[in-house]
């Protein structure tokens, strides 16, 4: 006796939040059904095995024709097909759209193309995540970044709307896309000790601060969200910060600069004096790092710039986070001292994001 | 030219990409009629495009407006080939005939193909304006309610119950016609979806007129099925009970309805004495009704020789009344010539309600049931489809003549179905014989309302209907006898089978359970008469076996009755199934079942003995169990209050069933095992120890949960309100070597409790719960495949308050009862149930407005999402505010076959639901195989259910059934073919709780569906 068809439909779709893990995971009927009853739910329940057999195929099915209109979530809430309560939906929506850490270190900042999905096999192999999951997630990302990419107005709201996200993951979304867009380098082997979270907090700011849509930003006034351009840069801004180069280029000015961090950090930091024996590298590295972002080739190397030129020398010295902060933000603020350079405004903006990620990127 | 039909072509959305090349569509829409057609403009590159048509008017005669639906075909213009078709809706436009029901249809309908399933949906409004016709020869029936609920709905009050009212009609089925062979499937599927569409129209219209006829305004218990005879036709058929209806509307008519046991009932003095009625004027309205009688399916024919009958009965009830001494003998003879008086006239007494008013069931007989098969040939004039009518008329009067063999001259809980294999039909017909009051049947005096009735009454509460309706020396079968445990004057039977609901004022001990009978039976596989006859050898060893089952499982589970059954007799190429379900109950009122004993053949030998001794013990120990399982424990009861004492309970029938061949020989069959004293399985061969086995092998439900076939489930009366409809369809392949009907009998087991295992796991979440109207269906598609359907409502109830005796129960219902009644005097219907639909569709546009406000997000959270991210904050960055909240809106449809919503009143009933649906695949492989193609078509059908009563302004479907699902495959050559077709009642609902707020504001302001109060957040 073999079953040909054995489904079972009730009027409100059946979820089982379980079952959904191992399917987004990317587990064949058979593994999900070991799975599961490694997991004592035989036990349980008293059921059988082909109950289970039975109960999981029904579940991939549905997760399957849900899987179509999980591309559109909009799509979701609309459709007469599948009727599933409000929290329902926005679970299966949140999940379908979650993904790991490793898999999105994998690809960060990559371009998101056919070239990378091939990828996916080496991925797949070195994460530990199955290949199906890690085709789901690269699809997500690939979806999303299609549909937001050309959008004017908030990048995160953009998502949202499109994808009915929770905040946090709208967000995450946001700093993928960016990336994506930009391009920035995360693989190197230097950069392999932050976290995703830590290049999503970076990217949030530059979001906020670097790109077109900060400039136009004026919360009292909606109409200027038309011209909200979050995804790219903003390339103005990053022709202007070659002036910064007068910072350490002129000599005078940058024993200025030095002469007023010392004097004001004096006594209150541990590494007084390798800061100041470093003072002249470290700001150099900061002001070049700037100057150089008007190539594009460079602004994809910032994250391994920015580590090389500041994260790793204060490593090396034993700098505590503390007195990275005290370091930074007198830094940042002295050179509002300096009487005869004019580009505070620019600076503020270039500095301020900065010593964000550079506080957030401080870390072993 | 009494109708104009309005229809107005909204909007389109997510329609399916028709052009590769811009992919996009040029949609536009046709809107049919009859042989009308009017088409909207092209809507040129989108998906969801906006047609905002004008109003297009057909101008119509009712008739066509009940028999024709309204067809909405949706195209995509081509400029240079022929425009290509997205899909259809059929909208049946009955609901706006009447004018308690709908008022408008107006919603989002999904865009239907039969190959290619939902693609897209359509926003319709379509309205009717009705002038008043006073043709006195019309052909229509407009204004005639249909409900597929089998009691009294619940916002109606019966005022009359005239009876049954079937009809067939038959035509030629388009898949098999010449034609057939050169169109495509596309064009052969919607020619049939057609067909039958306008075919149901007709029946429907043709039983609305002889409803008119008795004088009645409503079909309460309609069943429409569908013969697919293949080659030979279709025919549609079609049974119900005739009622006139009345609204409880204003306040001063609410009265309690037969959800309810009255309180009347309760007040009266307990009083076993039958007086039916201490003024003898009210039995006599028989007398005067006569004149406005109507027999059901012949009027024309009508006799009035009953009158003198009647005449002659009206002393009678006064000797009646006035000796109504100790002795129910008397009365039960009156009662016997009044329905008699009462329903004689009436070719078929026959009701198919399975719940009724209180006071209208008086005694209960047991079950009848008649079969026959016969070898279908063609029709050849669809216009006079007699044969098919004699086939029914044959049964219908078997089962009469069963009923007066029982002492009955009614039969309730009525249902008619066949199975069809080939040219071979098995035609089956079976229900409850009963004692009916006649009072209900007759139009009465203009006051004589029902509450009038109750006051009357004085029958004896919770065990009345147990009494034998027959008599006691003249018994129709041989019968063991005692005297009733409850009230202990009248006699009972010790077990009882029924197909209706449990009464609800039936005292009942512990709680209840389903109960199923299987079997499989092999036959040689034969060619039209000798086919025919082999069945027809088969069947009667069917039926007793099936009984014998039933009655084993029923004494292993400690019970000793069974309600709601249901036999169903499947035939197919080589063998023959019965399924038999019901749901089983200790009646307080019966005698407590003996156990069952097993004698072996040699009790010579030594292990033998053991061995049976061993299998004793066990079911013993399983009768224990199941005891304290469903909560029997009845009270015990010395020996000398009962009138004779009762040696061991012995096994008996209240079945009468016969067979007919095409030669019209009826035998029947005495199930009673002859006289034997005790009840002893004997085991003498294997085939024994399997059956003895099998009975073991059925598991109880796991903790948590309940099943029932009926309504309610007896011992559970606090449901909360979560709901959950499903169905499950199972097909399994049997291996054909040496197939043995033990073998056979093992699969079909096995298939069976695999498949309510499967629920109980899928359903776990629910705990505690009880899955209610359990219904099994099994189709024999081809050669070595079971199909087995089921379709059942799981409700959840309060754990805490389950614990409740009887007494507690009837006290509880009856509170709720008159709390009922404040409520609704508190908060008119009328008001409620109007602003519901109207404010259901505007809120939908809200919402739409504002998901689309929502994308340019207010400055002021995007400044608050700024200052969080600043920098100097600790980097708990990625722990942020919870998921937005995914405000949806589509509207919560609520599908269940019972007739009520836990926890809810439904205020308004806006129609019937008759759908039917065929899908078909030529790529089953790629839509996932005949899983996968089933699975979608299924929950295609219950969202196009959904849609349609949303469209009616309704919330709910009550008493939904899948009739029928027939699946066919050929996996060869990747195809797959379905055809679905379900029915029910759209309603309008209201939750309790939502009830008591709104009597205490103003009702207008609450109405709005709970769904809007999510757009904002």
């Amino acid at each position: 006796m073999t079953s040909e068809l054995d489904i079972f439909v009730g009027n409100t779709t059946l979820i089982d939040e379980d079952v959904y893990r191992l399917w987004l995971d990317g587990y064949s009927v058979n593994d999900a059904v070991a799975l599961r009853v490694r997991s004592g739910i035989l036990e349980q329940t008293g059921a059988t095995a082909g109950v289970l057999q039975s109960d999981t195929m029904d579940h991939y099915r549905t997760f399957h024709m849900l899987e179509r209109l999980l591309h559109a979530p909009p799509k979701l809430l609309h459709q007469l097909i599948f009727q599933i309560p409000p929290s329902r939906q926005a679970l299966l929506i949140e999940r379908y759209y979650t993904f790991d850490e490793a898999f999105v270190r994998e690809v960060l900042g990559k371009k998101l193309s056919k070239g990378t999905k091939k990828d996916l096999d080496d991925i797949s192999t070195k994460t530990g995540i199955t290949l199906k999951s890690c085709r789901r997630q690269f699809d997500n990302f690939k979806r999303v970044f299609k549909v937001v990419e050309e959008m004017r107005g908030s990048l995160v709201d953009n998502i949202q709307q499109h994808f009915l996200l929770s905040d946090r993951l709208a967000r995450d979304y946001a700093a993928i896309v960016f990336f994506a867009n930009n391009r920035f380098e995360t693989g190197k082997k230097k950069l392999q000790y932050l976290s995703f979270g830590d290049f999503a907090f970076c990217a949030e700011l530059m979001i906020q601060n670097w790109t077109l849509g900060a400039v136009g930003e004026a919360p009292t006034d909606p109409d200027s969200q038309m011209d909200d351009m979050d995804v790219d840069l903003d390339k103005e801004f990053l022709q202007d910060l070659k002036e910064l180069k007068v910072l350490v280029a002129d000599k005078d000015l940058l024993d200025l600069h030095k002469s007023l961090v010392c004097t004001a950090l004096r006594g209150k930091l541990s590494v007084f004096s390798e800061m100041e024996t470093n003072f002249k590298n470290l700001s150099r590295g900061l002001v070049n790092v700037a100057a150089k972002l008007t190539h594009n080739k460079d602004v994809r190397d910032l994250f391994v710039d920015l580590v090389e030129k500041f994260v790793e020398p204060c490593r090396s010295d034993h700098w505590p986070l503390s007195d990275v902060r005290l370091f930074l933000n007198q830094y940042s603020l002295s050179v509002h001292s300096l009487d005869g350079f004019r580009h505070q405004v620019l600076w503020d903006r270039y500095m301020g994001t900065l010593r964000g990620c550079l506080l957030r990127l401080y870390h072993d | 030219m009494p109708g104009k039909l309005k229809v107005k072509i909204v909007a389109g959305r997510h329609l399916p990409v028709m052009d590769r090349a811009s992919d996009l569509t040029d949609a536009f829409v046709e809107v049919k009629f009859g042989n009308t057609t009017f088409k909207t403009d092209v809507y040129l590159k989108s998906l969801n495009p906006q047609w905002n048509s004008e109003w297009f008017k057909f101008e119509v005669d009712d008739e066509d407006l009940q028999d024709e639906p309204l067809q909405i075909t949706v195209l995509d213009h081509d400029t240079y080939s022929a425009n290509d078709a997205i899909g259809k809706v059929y909208i049946d436009i009955d609901p706006l005939l009447y004018s308690e029901a709908a008022t408008v249809i107006s919603g989002w309908f999904p865009i239907y193909d039969t190959i290619h399933g939902i693609r897209g949906e359509i926003n319709v409004v379509v309205k009717v304006d009705l002038f008043n016709d006073l043709n006195r020869f019309r052909q229509s029936s407009c204004g005639v309610k249909f409900f597929c609920t089998t009691s009294i709905p619940k916002c109606y009050r019966a005022v009359v119950i005239h009876g049954f009212v079937e009809e067939l009609v038959v035509n030629e089925d388009p898949e098999y016609q010449w034609i057939d062979r050169i169109r495509t499937p596309r064009a052969s599927n919607e020619a049939r979806q057609r067909l039958i569409s306008l075919m149901s129209g007709e029946l429907q219209r043709k039983i609305g007129l002889k409803v008119l006829e008795m004088r009645g305004n409503a079909v309460v218990g309609y069943l429409q099925c569908f013969d697919l005879e293949g080659e030979s036709g279709l025919v549609v058929r079609a049974i119900g009970t005739a009622c006139t209806l009345d609204k409880l509307s204003s306040p001063a008519a609410f009265l309690p309805a037969c959800n309810s046991p009255s309180r009347e009932m309760k007040e009266s003095p307990f009083n076993e004495d039958p007086n039916p009625n201490p003024h003898s004027s009210g039995p006599s309205t028989p007398l005067k009704n006569q004149t406005y009688s109507f027999s059901p399916s012949k009027s024309y024919s009508r006799q009035s020789s009953s009158s003198d009958t009647d005449l002659s009965l009206t002393p009678k009830t006064g000797m009646g009344s006035g000796s109504a001494g100790k002795e129910g003998g008397p009365f039960k003879a009156l009662l016997r010539q009044q329905t008699q008086s009462a329903l004689e006239q009436r070719e078929f007494p026959f009701l198919t309600l399975t719940a009724f008013p209180p006071g209208l069931l008086v005694h209960v007989g047991g079950v009848v049931s008649a079969r026959s098969v016969k070898l279908l040939d063609r029709i050849h004039n669809p216009d006079e489809p007699e044969t098919r009518d004699a086939w029914w008329a044959e049964i219908r009067q078997e089962i009469k003549s069963h009923a007066k063999a029982l002492g009955c001259h009614a039969v309730v809980g009525y249902s008619e179905s066949t199975s069809i294999c080939e040219e071979v039909c098995i035609l089956s017909a079976s229900g409850t014989a009963a004692v009916l009051n006649p009072r209900f049947l007759q139009e009465g005096t203009v006051e004589g309302s029902l509450e009038q009735r109750l006051i009357e009454e004085n029958l004896p509460v919770g065990c009345g209907f147990c009494h034998i309706p027959y008599d006691e020396l003249n018994m129709p079968f041989p019968a063991h006898l005692t005297y009733c445990y409850n009230c202990r004057k009248q006699k009972v039977p010790d077990v009882l089978f029924t197909t209706i609901d449990l009464p609800t004022d039936a005292v009942v001990i512990g709680k209840g359970c389903l109960i199923q009978a299987r079997l499989c039976r092999l036959k040689k596989k034969a060619q039209a008469e000798a086919n025919a006859t082999a069945i027809s050898n088969l069947l009667p060893f069917m039926e007793y076996e099936v009984h014998t089952q039933l009655m084993n499982k029923l004494k292993l589970k400690g019970m000793n009755a069974l309600f709601g059954l249901r036999i169903q007799v499947t035939v197919g190429e080589n063998m023959l199934m019965g399924l038999a379900s019901a749901t089983g109950v200790y009646l307080a009122a019966l005698p407590m079942p003996g156990g069952i004993q097993i004698a072996g053949k040699t009790p010579s030998d030594g292990s033998y003995e053991q061995h049976i001794s061993h299998m004793q013990k066990k079911i013993n120990d399983t009768i224990a169990k199941n005891k304290e399982l469903y909560e029997i424990n009845p009270p015990e009861v010395s020996e000398e209050i009962i009138g004779s004492p009762i040696p061991e309970p012995r096994q008996r029938s209240r079945l009468l069933r016969s067979q007919s061949e095409s030669s019209d020989e009826v035998t029947e069959l005495d199930l009673s095992h002859g006289k034997k004293d005790a009840f002893v399985l004997e085991i003498d061969d294997t085939d024994a120890m399997e059956d003895v086995h099998s009975l073991l092998t059925d598991v109880p439900p796991p903790s948590g949960f309940y099943s029932c076939n009926t309504e309610i489930m007896p011992g559970i009366n606090n449901w909360t309100s979560e709901i959950q409809m499903f169905t499950s369809v199972r097909v399994v392949r049997l291996s054909s070597l040496n197939l043995t009907n033990q073998a056979l009998n093992k699969n079909f087991n096995g298939l069976c409790e695999n498949l309510l295992k499967s629920l109980y796991f899928k359903l776990r979440s629910m705990t505690p719960c009880c899955l209610c109207h359990v219904n099994f269906t099994v189709s024999l598609p081809e050669d070595e495949l079971i199909q087995v359907t089921v379709t059942a409502v799981a409700i959840t109830f309060d754990k805490n308050q389950a614990l409740q005796t009887t007494k507690a129960h009837v006290e509880k219902s009856l509170q709720r009862a008159s709390t009922d009644n404040e409520d609704l005097l508190q908060f008119p219907l009328e008001l409620c149930s109007d602003s519901l639909p109207s404010h259901a569709f505007s809120a939908t546009k809200e919402h739409l407005e504002s998901a689309s406000s929502n994308s340019g997000t207010p400055a002021a959270q995007r400044a608050v999402t700024v200052e969080k991210a600043s920098p100097m904050g600790d980097g708990n960055f990625r722990n942020r505010s919870a998921p937005p909240c995914a405000s949806s809106t589509v509207g919560v449809v609520k599908m269940t076959p019972l007739s009520f919503i836990p926890g809810a009143k439904i205020t308004k009933y806006l129609g019937i639901i008759n759908m039917f649906f065929i899908r078909e695949t030529t790529s089953l492989r790629e839509e996932g195989g005949v899983s996968g193609f089933l699975h979608a078509f299924i929950a295609e059908v219950f969202a196009m259910v959904r849609a349609h009563v949303a469209a009616l302004g309704g919330n709910a479907v009550v008493s939904y059934i899948m009739k029928q699902c027939v699946f066919m495959e050929n996996p060869s050559k990747n195809q797959a073919q379905c055809l679905i077709n379900v029915s029910g009642d759209a309603v309008v609902f209201v939750r309790e709780s939502d009830l008591e707020v709104m009597s205490t504001q103003q009702p207008t302001v609450n109405c709005q569906p709970s769904c809007t109060g999510e757009v904002t957040t």
